[in-house]
């Protein structure tokens, strides 16, 4: 933690007085052991620091990135000359002001400090948890110090961890996954995911082509944080809205009356740091309410265009891609995944989402594939397995008045494709789901 | 630079890994986006660092570090061994590795302007002059431009005795217009999706006139919103150039990666529909269909001089006149498949464990024209430039969307269609290839942004094509 805060401090003095500037450093530990055939085949680890630096000359503005820990001194002048080279920036927004920031306190020192002893000791429960069957997936820890300094005294430090247990188990026509993600190492149970990844994979077999059409749909939490990560990503996420690009109309009634989704990095289940790389503070951001479509993430450069204020979603990439939500939750409902099921006459119950590309972000209409468990749903039971399924579908279409039977009471984090530690989310009941092909095309 | 590669090496040895390779890596990429006529960001990133691979039994174990100093590479070496003998307690069979000639050589892509030499202000001129001109066409909304560069030096050192150099520099970039209707948005880009990219310094992007374009662009955008939607249907589908790039990627690249078909990548990526028992016999496509992996292609996106392994860049074939023959190796999957090494394992950048990936997979020219397809064509539509795409885990299931599409009728270009769409699986789509164009039609289409792997990282890949057409596809699928 100590030496994040140093190298933006050494970087800062180096600026001095010559541009308005913000500096960003991350330093720490990432580890993951990966296994697939049931034996640990890859297993890295890395350590480091990366000083990220954005200056404004006169409303001209650079950034740059740099792990030269050598040449830092020649990074900050550098950085400095390519800015004055440039035109003037009508939209800087200037820095963030000096605000306290919470610490939402999301780190946990065994976890930053796991041994790939302890992640082996995870991978190899999953593995016994699927007698017979082949295992892949990999077991994650990493701890990361933030710190972020500016120059007109702006300040703030923050650290977290986060561990991961992900895999499948497979036969031999077969596949079912499991899937575990907390700030605490000591959280995960390796048996328990891959009990449930052998369990999904055994149901899984003698699947049968099932025929293209809408079905009804009980959609596990994986599939529904996918569905959180393009709402989010296409929606959510100021630049996308201004431009006109992005299916959000605020104070609509756009979903189902039930649905409520938020994102906060202070929730006590949450993985992440009290502010963006702008400095500014996060906070907590109702983005759907009782279905209504509440607003959307800011950075200040957004949010100056927007004539409003940053919600805290400042991070990287995001002059080029946009702010967007990234510490997701939609509220649980108080259905079991048992009892949704049982209120389907016919339908299909999805395990994961794959590959999913959007085709329209106005409309959300999506294309994807399900994965690692497909379930026929008959008179309120699964009765077997159907093989992947490629499906189209706005994902807003999906969620709409109406279309929301039911939502499920066994929130969690879901490691949706784009990644763990994202979306916190339960399972859901719909009342339809487009599917466009199947096994056969 | 190789005496810190050979402490990380040594450090893994006397830590007890039985074999250990390390790279020094120091990685510059400028990334440049312009939109609506404005800068939008300006990045400059140096990564350093090296990273560090020991084997010992069944695993790998890899430790990268951003302290380049002799002490942290020689710690980074231990830590990596001390990581694979942890693999030992869940471990598989041992991992043996091809054998390779031991190389002390140096490597440099052919260039002639440093891409990083040419004022920012010039690039960012460029930008704003495009994304102006499109802007001024009615109905454009949105206008972004890109460009991007690296500069990457490595270092490479391994306990055989490999000492290589390599200096690779990439160039290009791209631009697209959006024009928004009612509850729905249009897009065109050039060269393609996501821009252009290849192996050589500033004059590739040069060469591929970016002001002569824009308004075109810009004006088919505007068009696509008053443009009736694709109808579903079956019909011969044409593909333009870089869209039949991208079938390759998902379609074969991926699937013909060995590292998949032996189930290594099989919880993420996934496998793939290829059984190794089937080399040599098993139907990929049509006789039209022949494709190589070859990272010699002077100019093309996944060109080098060796690969991160220290195995020379070779040229493979991957499918003679629609017989799946080749695969994308390395030397441990190689060895465990019986095969010869092909030199495609690549790390991103120095902190990332080198795994195998594309390196220029395309399928070789044809005889025929886009012209000439079209006038041959009864009723069919043409497609082109990627605006989404998705295949599943084994490689089979596909549909992607194009940003624009015209009718073909009676060997006539037709009228302008929105949203095109198409579906297949993938044998039997390739099956249908019965036209290909070569010539000045033929062209290296590079890929900057291909992930796999956890941690993820991002390759750039190349994929050599011309237009295609398929006798009979599925089109006009949606939501």
């Amino acid at each position: 933690m100590s030496r994040t805060i140093e190298l933006a401090h050494h970087v800062l003095e180096k600026v001095d007085d010559r541009a308005e500037a913000e500096v960003v450093v991350t330093g720490g530990v990432s580890a993951l052991t990966r296994f697939a055939n049931s034996f640990i085949h890859q297993n890295v680890a890395e350590e480091g620091f990366e000083v990220s630096l954005r200056v404004a000359v006169d409303g001209k503005v650079n950034a740059g990135t740099t792990t030269s820990l050598d040449n830092l001194d020649g990074f900050v002048d550098d950085t400095i000359a390519i800015a004055e080279l440039q035109r003037v920036d009508e939209n800087w927004p200037g820095l963030a002001a000096p605000l306290d920031v919470t610490d939402p306190r999301h780190y946990d020192a065994a976890t930053a400090d796991a041994t790939p002893d302890d992640r082996a000791g995870q991978v190899a429960n999953f593995v016994a948890a699927g007698s017979g069957m082949r295992a892949a997936g990999y077991c994650e820890t990493l701890g990361h110090n933030v710190a972020f300094v500016n120059t007109i005294g702006h300040r703030a430090f923050g650290r977290y961890t986060r561990a991961t247990l992900d895999g499948i188990h497979q036969t031999d026509e077969s596949a079912g996954s499991g899937h575990a993600t907390s700030r605490h190492f000591a959280e995960l149970d390796g048996s328990a995911v891959g009990a449930t990844a052998a369990s999904r994979a055994r149901q899984g077999m003698d699947a049968f082509d099932l025929k293209p059409g809408e079905y009804e749909v009980v959609l596990a939490p994986e599939c529904v944080g996918t569905i959180g990560i393009f709402l989010a990503f296409y929606g959510f996420n100021g630049k996308q809205h201004a431009e006109g690009q992005s299916f959000v109309e605020l104070g609509h009634k756009q979903f189902d009356a039930s649905l409520n989704l938020y994102d906060d990095v202070h929730d006590s289940r949450a993985i992440g740091v009290g502010f963006d790389a702008e400095g500014t503070p996060r906070r907590r951001l109702d983005l759907i309410r009782n279905g209504v479509t509440e607003s959307v993430a800011h950075s200040r450069r957004t949010a100056a265009k927007a004539g409003t204020r940053s919600t805290g979603h400042g991070d990287p990439g995001s002059d080029q891609w946009g702010p967007i939500p990234a510490h997701l939750f939609l509220e649980p409902g108080e259905s079991s995944v048992e009892e949704m099921i049982a209120s389907v006459e016919r339908g299909l119950y999805v395990a994961t989402f794959n590959y999913c590309r959007v085709l329209d972000p106005k409309t959300l209409a999506v294309t994807g594939l399900t994965r690692n468990g497909t379930f026929i749903i008959e008179n309120g039971k699964i009765t077997g397995a159907v093989t992947n399924m490629r499906f189209t579908q706005s994902f807003v279409a999906a969620l709409a008045q109406g279309r929301v039977h039911a939502i499920g009471n066994d929130a969690r984090f879901a490691d949706s494709e784009f990644g763990p530690g994202f979306t916190y989310v339960p399972s859901l009941h719909l009342e339809g789901w487009n599917f466009t092909g199947g096994a056969a095309g | 630079m190789f005496d810190l590669a050979q402490a990380a090496v040594e450090g893994a040895l006397a830590a007890g890994a039985q074999y250990a390779d390390a790279r020094v890596v120091i990685s510059k990429n400028q990334a440049i986006s312009v939109f609506n006529a404005e800068p939008q960001s300006i990045d400059q990133i140096e990564r350093a660092g090296v990273g560090v691979r020991a084997l010992t039994g069944s695993g790998w174990g890899f430790y990268a570090t951003s302290d380049l100093t002799p002490a942290a590479a020689r710690r980074a070496g231990e830590q990596s061994a001390a990581i694979s003998r942890a693999s030992a307690s869940v471990p598989g069979p041992d991992m043996p590795l091809a054998d390779v000639p031991v190389v002390a050589d140096s490597y440099e892509t052919p260039y002639e302007e440093d891409p990083l030499a040419v004022p920012v202000s010039e690039k960012v001129d460029m930008l704003i002059a495009v994304t102006k001109t499109m802007l001024e066409i009615d109905g454009v909304a949105l206008a972004t431009g890109n460009l991007a560069f690296w500069d990457t030096n490595k270092w490479f050192v391994s306990s055989q005795g490999h000492r290589i150099h390599q200096h690779l520099v990439e160039s290009g970039g791209g631009y697209d217009a959006t024009a928004l209707g009612e509850g729905e948005t249009q897009r065109r880009s050039y060269p393609q999706s996501f821009g252009q990219f290849e192996t050589g310094g500033y004059e590739t992007v040069r060469r591929w006139d970016y002001e002569g374009n824009a308004a075109r662009i810009g004006e088919e955008a505007a068009a696509l919103l008053t443009a009736p939607d694709l109808e579903e249907g079956e019909k011969s589908l044409i593909l333009e150039g870089s869209q039949l790039a991208l079938q390759i990627h998902e379609s074969v690249g991926h699937a013909i990666e060995l590292d998949r078909i032996l189930g290594w990548e099989a919880a993420f990526a996934g496998t793939s529909h290829l059984d190794l028992s089937k080399l040599n016999t098993h139907r990929y496509g049509s006789p039209l269909m022949n494709i190589t992996a070859d990272a010699t292609l002077p100019g093309a996106l996944g060109t080098f001089g060796y690969d991160d392994e220290g195995t020379a860049a070779q040229c493979v074939d991957i499918v003679r006149e629609g017989t799946w023959v080749g695969v994308l190796s390395g030397r441990d999957s190689a060895s465990i498949a019986g095969l010869p090494p092909g030199g495609m394992v690549r790390g991103d950048g120095y902190n990332r464990l080198p795994m195998v990936r594309m390196t220029n997979v395309g399928i070789l020219p044809g005889d025929s024209s886009l012209e000439e397809i079209i006038a041959d064509t009864e009723d069919g539509v043409y497609m082109a430039t990627n605006r989404s795409w998705s295949i599943d885990d084994k490689r089979l299931n596909f549909q992607f969307g194009c940003e624009i599409g015209w009718e073909v009728k009676d060997g006539k270009l037709g009228r302008m269609v929105k949203n095109p769409t198409y579906t297949g699986i993938t044998p039997q789509f390739w099956a249908q290839l019965d036209k290909l164009a070569g010539g000045d039609e033929w062209v290296h289409w590079g890929t900057p942004n291909c992930g796999k792997g956890q941690p993820m990282q991002v390759a750039h890949t190349g994929h050599s094509a011309a237009p295609g057409r398929f006798a009979t596809v599925r089109v006009g699928v949606r939501a």
